[in-house]
C-alpha cells in the first residue's frame, strides 16, 4: 500500500515536471544587427587554423556517418583548418543560430539568405577570392536570393525543384499539371499531401499564374493583398482533400508507400528513395512550373576565421566536392563540371537552364515586392505564416 | 579543532543555517525552473517581432494576446483541444476502471504483480515508437484495416480519431496506476457489506466503489488531460492534416520564428490547466494524490 503510495506520487512528481516543461516555451531575447559590409576584402591571409560551419544535415560529412562520405579531412589536410560543423532542421532555426553568433560560414536557403543579409548577419564576398565560383552555372549568379544590389553574398551550392509526386496506379491519366491537387483534388479527397511550411503559399501562386492571369501574379513570392488572397483561398479549398501534411521527408515516403497519399509536392530524393523501394510512384514537373530551393553558401559578417571560411567556400565549390555533396543530398549540383563526378546528373537536370527556369526558388516574401513592383505593398513572410496556420484550421 | 569540526560545530548549534543549507539547491531549481521560466514566458508574450528580419524586440504590446483571445483560428484550435483531450480522458478511465478493478479486486497476489508489470511495460518503449506503431496500425492495408475489411469496415485513417486513439492508448498507464491504487484503499469489507444488505454489483459499484474512488479518478485524468493538452507530435504523426494548439505553439517557435505569439498561444493551456487544476483541489482529488 506504502509502496504503491510513494511509487504514484513519484510517477507524478515526476510527470508534473515533464507536462508542466513541456508547456513552457523558451524565452528569446533579441540581437542587435552585425557590422555592416563596409568594404570587400581584396586578398586573403593566413588561414587560422579552424572554422566553425552551420550547415543543413548532410552538407558538411567528414566520414562519421559513413566511411565513404567524406569531403571535410581532405580540406582539413589541405588547408589545415579544422572544421567544426553543425547542422539544422529549418531555415529559421539557421537564423536564429547565426544571431546566436560563433559561426564563420553557413549555408543557407533563399528562404532565410535575406532575411540574414537584411539584418547585417552576414557579409559581402569577394567571389573573385573564389577560384571555384568561375565554374558555377551561369544562371545562379547574382539571383535575388544570393545578391543584393548586383553584389554577391555567397556561392551557390545545389538546387532542386518541389516536384509533382503521384501513385501510378491510381492517378490516371498521368498528370502534367498542379491541377490535380489543387482544382481537380476532389477526384483524390482524402489522399492529397502538401508541404508543411508558410513557404507552400508559393506553390498555390505558382498554379494561379498560370490559371488565373487576371490576377496578374509576376513572382509567387511577391504577392499583394488580392493575389494572396486569391492563393490562400485556393489552399483552403484544397485543405478539404489534405489527408495530410509533410515537413519530414520520411513520413511522406511511408504515406506513398502504404497508399496514404497518392498525390502532392515532393523532392527529387524521396522519389529516389521510393523507386528503390519498388513503390508505383513516379514525379514530374507540371507545365505550371514549380517552386524550389537554391542553396547559399554565406560568411558570417561576425566570422572570426574569414580566411579559412574563404577556403571553405571555394573548397565545397570545387566541381568533385561539390558532386560529393550535392549526390549525397540528392540534388543538382552548382558547379558546371560536378557532372563529370556523378552519374545521375540527368535525373536532377543539372545545368538545364530551361527547367532551371521554370523553378521559382524559395525566397523570403517582404513587403518591398521583390518583383520590382512599388506602386503596392506585398504581404511578408510574418503574414504567410498566420495565413498557413489558419488555411490548416 | 579541525576546520570540518568547527563547521560541524556550528551546523548543530544553529538549526537556521542547517536548513538554508538544505533548502538552498532545491528552492533556486524550483525558481529557475518554475517561476523564471513561467515569468518568461509571460514576458516574452508581451514582446513583439520585427516582421522583416524576424528578430525580437522589446516592446510592450497586448496585442499577441489580443490576437489569441480574439482569433477565430486560435479560438478553433483551443475547443479542439480541449474536445481531443477530454475526450482521451474520458475513454482511459472507461478502459482503465474495469482493468483496476480486476488488478486491485479480482485478481490473486501473484496475478496482481504481473497485471502491475504488464501495465507499466509499455511506458518502457519511446513514445515515438508508440505513436508510429499507431500510424503503421492505422494505415491503408495496415492492421486496422485488414482486421475489420472483412466485415466491411474501415480505418479510421489520419485525422482527430486517430489522434485520441493514440493518444488514450499512450495515456493508459498513467490512468490505470492511480485508479488501482484508489480501489486497493476501499475495503473489501464494505463491497461484502454492501452484498449483505442486499446491493447487487451495479448498485455496489454506483452507490459505494464510485463515490470512494472519485478523488483517484480525478487525480488520473489530470494526467490524461494535462498531456492532451500539449500535445503536438502525435497530432503530426497521426493527426493527419489538423492541428492542437502544440503544434501552433509549435510553428510559431520553428517556423514563423515568432516567440512572442507562440508563448501568448503556450499562455491557453496553462490557464486551462490551473482552471482544471482549481476544480479538482476543491473537489479535494490533491489531497489524495
Amino acid at each position: 500500500m506504502r509502496n504503491t503510495a510513494s511509487r504514484r506520487s513519484a510517477i507524478f512528481a515526476a510527470l508534473a515536471i515533464v507536462s508542466t516543461t513541456a508547456l513552457l516555451t523558451a524565452c528569446g531575447t533579441a540581437s542587435g544587427p552585425g557590422g555592416d559590409d563596409g568594404g570587400l576584402p581584396t586578398e586573403l591571409g593566413d588561414f587560422e587554423g579552424s572554422v566553425s560551419i552551420l550547415a543543413w544535415p548532410g552538407y558538411v560529412e567528414d566520414g562519421s556517418n559513413d566511411p565513404a562520405v567524406d569531403w571535410v579531412s581532405g580540406f582539413e589536410d589541405e588547408t589545415g583548418c579544422m572544421v567544426d560543423a553543425q547542422a539544422y532542421g529549418t531555415s529559421d532555426e539557421a537564423v536564429n543560430l547565426v544571431r546566436s553568433g560563433g559561426y564563420d560560414v553557413v549555408a543557407a536557403s533563399g528562404d532565410a539568405t535575406l532575411r540574414l543579409i537584411a539584418a547585417g548577419d552576414v557579409a559581402a564576398v569577394n567571389t573573385d577570392l573564389i577560384p571555384s565560383y568561375d565554374g558555377v552555372f551561369d544562371f545562379l549568379k547574382e539571383q535575388e536570393w544570393n545578391s543584393v544590389d548586383g553584389q554577391s553574398y555567397g556561392v551557390p551550392h545545389g538546387y532542386g525543384a518541389n516536384l509533382l509526386l503521384y501513385n501510378t496506379e491510381v492517378v490516371n491519366p498521368a498528370p502534367t499539371s498542379w491541377d490535380v491537387v489543387f482544382d481537380g483534388a476532389s477526384a483524390y479527397s482524402g489522399k492529397i499531401t502538401a508541404y508543411d511550411s508558410p513557404i507552400y503559399i508559393a506553390d498555390a501562386a505558382v498554379y494561379l499564374m498560370a490559371h488565373q492571369p487576371e490576377l496578374g501574379i509576376e513572382n509567387p513570392y511577391a504577392l499583394d493583398e488580392e493575389q494572396f488572397q486569391a492563393a490562400v483561398d485556393l489552399l483552403k479549398a484544397q485543405r478539404e482533400h489534405v489527408g495530410e501534411y509533410w515537413s519530414d521527408y520520411l513520413k511522406e515516403i511511408q504515406a506513398f508507400q502504404t497508399g496514404d497519399s497518392v498525390a502532392g509536392t515532393t523532392w527529387q530524393v524521396i522519389q529516389n528513395v521510393l523507386e528503390g523501394e519498388g513503390a508505383t510512384t513516379a514525379v514530374v514537373l507540371p507545365e505550371e512550373g514549380a517552386t524550389g530551393w537554391s542553396d547559399t553558401w554565406m560568411i558570417t559578417s561576425d566570422a572570426e576565421n574569414p580566411n579559412c571560411a574563404y577556403a571553405w567556400l571555394d573548397w565545397i565549390a570545387s566541381p568533385e566536392v561539390n558532386a560529393q555533396a550535392t549526390a549525397y543530398f540528392g540534388e543538382a549540383p552548382s558547379s558546371e563540371a560536378a557532372c563529370d563526378f556523378r552519374d545521375d546528373c540527368e535525373a536532377y537536370h543539372a545545368g538545364d537552364e530551361e527547367y532551371a527556369s521554370q523553378i521559382w526558388y524559395w525566397t523570403t516574401p517582404i513587403a518591398d515586392c521583390v518583383d520590382g513592383r512599388t506602386d503596392v505593398e506585398c504581404v511578408d513572410y510574418a503574414a504567410w505564416t498566420e495565413a498557413w496556420s489558419e488555411i490548416k484550421g | 579543532m579541525t576546520p570540518a569540526r568547527r563547521i560541524s560545530v556550528f551546523l548543530s548549534r544553529f538549526s537556521w543555517a542547517r536548513l538554508i543549507l538544505l533548502l538552498t539547491a532545491p528552492l533556486f531549481w524550483l525558481g529557475a525552473v518554475y517561476i523564471v521560466a513561467l515569468a518568461a514566458l509571460l514576458v516574452t508574450a508581451l514582446w513583439t517581432v520585427d516582421s522583416f528580419t524576424g528578430e525580437v524586440r522589446i516592446e510592450w504590446t497586448f496585442d499577441n494576446i489580443v490576437d489569441v483571445v480574439t482569433g477565430a483560428l486560435y479560438q478553433t484550435v483551443t475547443l479542439r483541444t480541449i474536445g481531443v483531450a477530454l475526450l482521451v480522458t474520458v475513454v482511459d478511465i472507461l478502459i482503465a476502471l474495469p482493468i483496476a478493478f480486476f488488478m486491485a479486486k479480482v485478481a490473486g497476489p501473484r496475478l496482481q504483480r504481473i497485471l502491475v508489470v504488464a501495465v507499466l511495460m509499455p511506458l518502457w518503449a519511446s513514445y515515438l515508437v508508440k505513436a508510429y506503431a499507431w500510424r503503421s496500425v492505422l494505415s491503408e492495408g495496415g492492421v486496422w484495416a485488414s482486421v475489420v475489411e472483412p466485415f466491411g469496415g474501415q480505418t479510421p485513417g489520419y485525422g482527430l480519431p486517430a489522434v485520441v486513439l493514440t493518444l488514450a492508448y499512450l495515456w493508459l498507464p498513467y490512468v490505470i496506476l492511480p485508479i488501482y491504487a484508489g480501489l486497493e484503499r476501499v475495503p473489501n469489507s464494505l463491497l461484502e457489506a454492501s452484498g449483505d444488505l442486499g446491493a447487487k454489483t451495479w448498485r455496489t459499484i454506483v452507490s459505494v466503489v464510485l463515490p470512494m474512488l472519485k478523488p483517484a479518478i480525478i487525480a488520473a485524468s489530470i494526467f490524461s488531460f494535462s498531456l492532451s493538452l500539449g500535445d503536438y507530435i502525435t497530432v503530426n504523426i497521426v493527426g493527419g492534416a489538423s492541428q492542437m494548439l502544440g503544434n501552433l505553439v509549435y510553428t510559431n517557435v520553428g517556423a514563423a520564428n515568432n516567440l512572442p505569439l507562440a508563448a501568448a498561444i503556450a499562455l491557453i493551456p496553462i490557464s486551462i490547466m490551473i482552471v482544471y487544476l482549481a476544480a479538482a483541489r476543491r473537489s479535494g482529488a490533491l489531497e489524495n494524490l
